[in-house]
């Protein structure tokens, strides 16, 4: 991720880049250009620094000891990681995380793409009308969004069970039942800025292009994967790693909603974290799971790039 | 069906039927239920308990907000406003600067900077949220406003979308601020600062809305009830009483509908930042 992202800026100048980003410049020059720079990004760096690098720092340190309601207790070695790998709650939310990752980013990716094609040559009224609308449960917040769902799913007074006639029937406090509604709301805060990102990416593909291939009697399948499928392709990429992370760290549903439960049903690894850290006050395994999640997190955002890349 | 009328743009007429219907009907899913919360909102306990569908308040109250207000709702109104804005402010301000000088100056350490701050993006903020907790008891500010707004700023989004839009910004104007003699703050504030306006906006409604609803670190940092947030604040009420749904609407409408407006007046600039952030994300 990083590497293409870097190397982004210099696909502007390639004639510049390709010997060295100084060349050109004495070495007085980007003495100057560094000192001034670095007095622009002060400001920032102190945020960025104190607020994230730091932290993150402290949390890998954390991790490799016992820390509990007292403080540090001592240095732990390997020993959180191994419990990790051991422990049966890890081990379902884990299961639960990636099949909440592996069904909602490619329902996301694909129903916004779906969207984005019917809506991105409409008149600009519908068109900003439609794409507020997919964009509205992202904008109300979880927290409402997810105490409304929480209502409509009640078993008595919910609006769902009076419309389907199954009253009584608890939807979020049911094993099998209850995942599959934190999939879909999760779907619905979700599906808004790829929506955003790929009528921006839609309007911009090459027009010629399209009514060349048109002309010479493409179908409306064959224009859209040979032509604008590749133009849009580092959207897709960018929307699947957004959506991805958003999956990944899909919390305020289920501290609201389940609190992994029934049962563990709905416990995923952020949800066990927090729950690890404030409900049972162990803090160097919480960081050790907060860690083991980074790193899954990289993992397949890495996996994204890797598929995505070599289409 | 018809045989396939294709016009210019490739679309058969039953297609763009089709596609109409299912957009529309997908558009009122989506809107339900923000409808539902501010219905909810006015409805009295009789319509709230039924044991049967009630599509619109028929006997509409405010005494589910008359309710809400027994709390120092405003109060948790005016913090989450404060947050945002004060977070939205500091974010605009470093990030414009910050990332004017990734785009724009060849320095050293330029190249691994950009590297660290692309990969703490992909960082879940949650991971680091027992450290954070820890400094801001360190500095004496854990449990206040300050607690949420500070890490909020050092998040490195806002830097990333500043440097895209500088980058769009001509060398050749600032090489002719340097030759007319113009200081590094006079090239910054009289040049580029009008220049990338519109990417500030876009990094402004976007760092508001996300502050206004970032659960996890109000829920994290702020303990006592007169620093809670709005959302925070229904949040908790829901879990003291679940059923009272009428006051929980009516907390849901109260913490939705401003950021809603917020969103829909400046609807323009958030889209255009969301989609330029990720030009070459």
């Amino acid at each position: 991720m990083a590497q293409t992202s870097a190397a982004a800026p210099a696909q502007g100048k390639p004639k510049k880049q390709k010997q060295s980003p100084y060349s050109g410049m004495s070495k007085a020059l980007i003495r100057r250009e560094t000192i001034s720079a670095y007095c622009f990004l002060i400001p920032s760096l102190i945020f960025f620094v104190t607020f994230v690098v730091v932290p993150m720092f402290i949390c890998v340190f954390y991790s490799f000891t016992e820390y509990g309601l007292g403080g540090v207790k001592g240095f732990a070695g390997l020993e959180n990681y191994v419990k990790l790998f051991q422990d049966p709650i890890f081990h379902k939310g884990f299961l639960n995380t990636v099949l909440i990752v592996v069904v909602a980013v490619p329902t996301v990716t694909a129903f916004s793409l779906w969207v984005s094609s019917a809506i991105y040559k409409m008149h600009a009224i519908p068109r900003s009308f439609f794409r507020c609308v997919f964009y509205l449960p992202v904008v109300t917040g979880s927290v409402a969004i997810t105490v409304v769902w929480k209502w409509i799913l009640d078993p008595y007074n919910g609006i769902l069970n009076q419309v389907a006639g199954t009253s009584g029937f608890d939807w979020l406090g049911n094993q099998k039942t209850a995942i599959w509604f934190i999939i879909l709301i999760l779907f619905t805060t979700s599906i808004g800025q790829p929506i955003v990102l790929y009528v921006a990416a839609l309007g911009n593909v090459d027009q010629s292009l399209i009514e060349a291939a048109q002309v010479d009697g493409a179908t409306k399948l064959q224009v859209f994967w040979k032509i604008k499928w590749p133009q849009i392709m580092p959207t897709t990429l960018y929307v699947l790693v957004i959506t991805t992370i958003n999956s990944f760290q899909c919390f305020a549903l289920i501290q609201l909603l389940t609190k992994g439960g029934p049962m563990n049903s709905t416990m995923t690894i952020m949800y066990q974290v927090y729950d690890t850290a404030y409900r049972l006050n162990d803090l160097g395994y919480a960081n050790a799971i907060g860690v083991i999640l980074a790193i899954i997190i990289a993992i397949f955002s890495a996996i994204q790039f890797k598929v995505v890349k070599t289409d | 069906m018809k045989a396939k009328t294709t016009d210019l743009s490739g679309s058969s007429t039953g297609y763009k039927v089709f596609a109409a219907v299912i957009l529309i009907l997908l558009a009122l899913f989506f809107l339900f239920p923000l409808y539902w919360i501010v219905t909810g909102s006015f409805k009295d306990v009789i319509e709230i308990n039924a044991k049967y569908p009630v599509w619109f308040p028929m006997s509409p109250t405010v005494d589910n907000y008359a309710r809400l207000f027994e709390n120092p709702a405003f109060k948790w109104l005016f913090n989450i406003v404060f947050i945002s804005a004060m977070a939205m402010i500091l974010t605009c301000l470093t990030a414009a600067l910050a990332g004017y000088a990734l785009a724009k100056k060849r320095f050293i350490g330029r190249a691994v900077l950009f590297t660290i701050i692309i990969c703490a993006m992909a960082l879940p903020k949650q991971v680091i949220v027992i450290p954070l907790l820890q400094e801001m008891t360190f500095l004496h500010i854990n449990n206040t406003l300050w607690a949420v707004i500070l890490p909020t700023v050092g998040w490195p989004f806002g830097v990333f979308l500043m440097k895209q839009f500088a980058e769009t910004i001509p060398n050749e104007i600032l090489e002719a601020a340097r030759v007319d003699g113009a200081g590094e703050l006079k090239t910054f504030f009289s040049v580029v600062f009008p220049m990338i306006k519109p990417g500030i906006g876009a990094l402004a409604i976007f760092t508001f809305v996300n502050t206004w609803n970032d659960y996890f670190l109000q829920l994290v940092m702020l303990t006592s009830d007169d620093n809670w947030t709005l959302p925070l604040a229904i949040a908790n009420l829901q879990g003291e009483m679940s059923s009272d749904f009428g006051l929980i609407m009516a907390g849901a409408a109260l913490a939705a509908i401003p950021i809603v407006a917020v969103f829909i007046a400046f609807q323009k600039y958030f889209t255009q930042g969301i989609a330029m952030g990720a030009v070459k994300g």
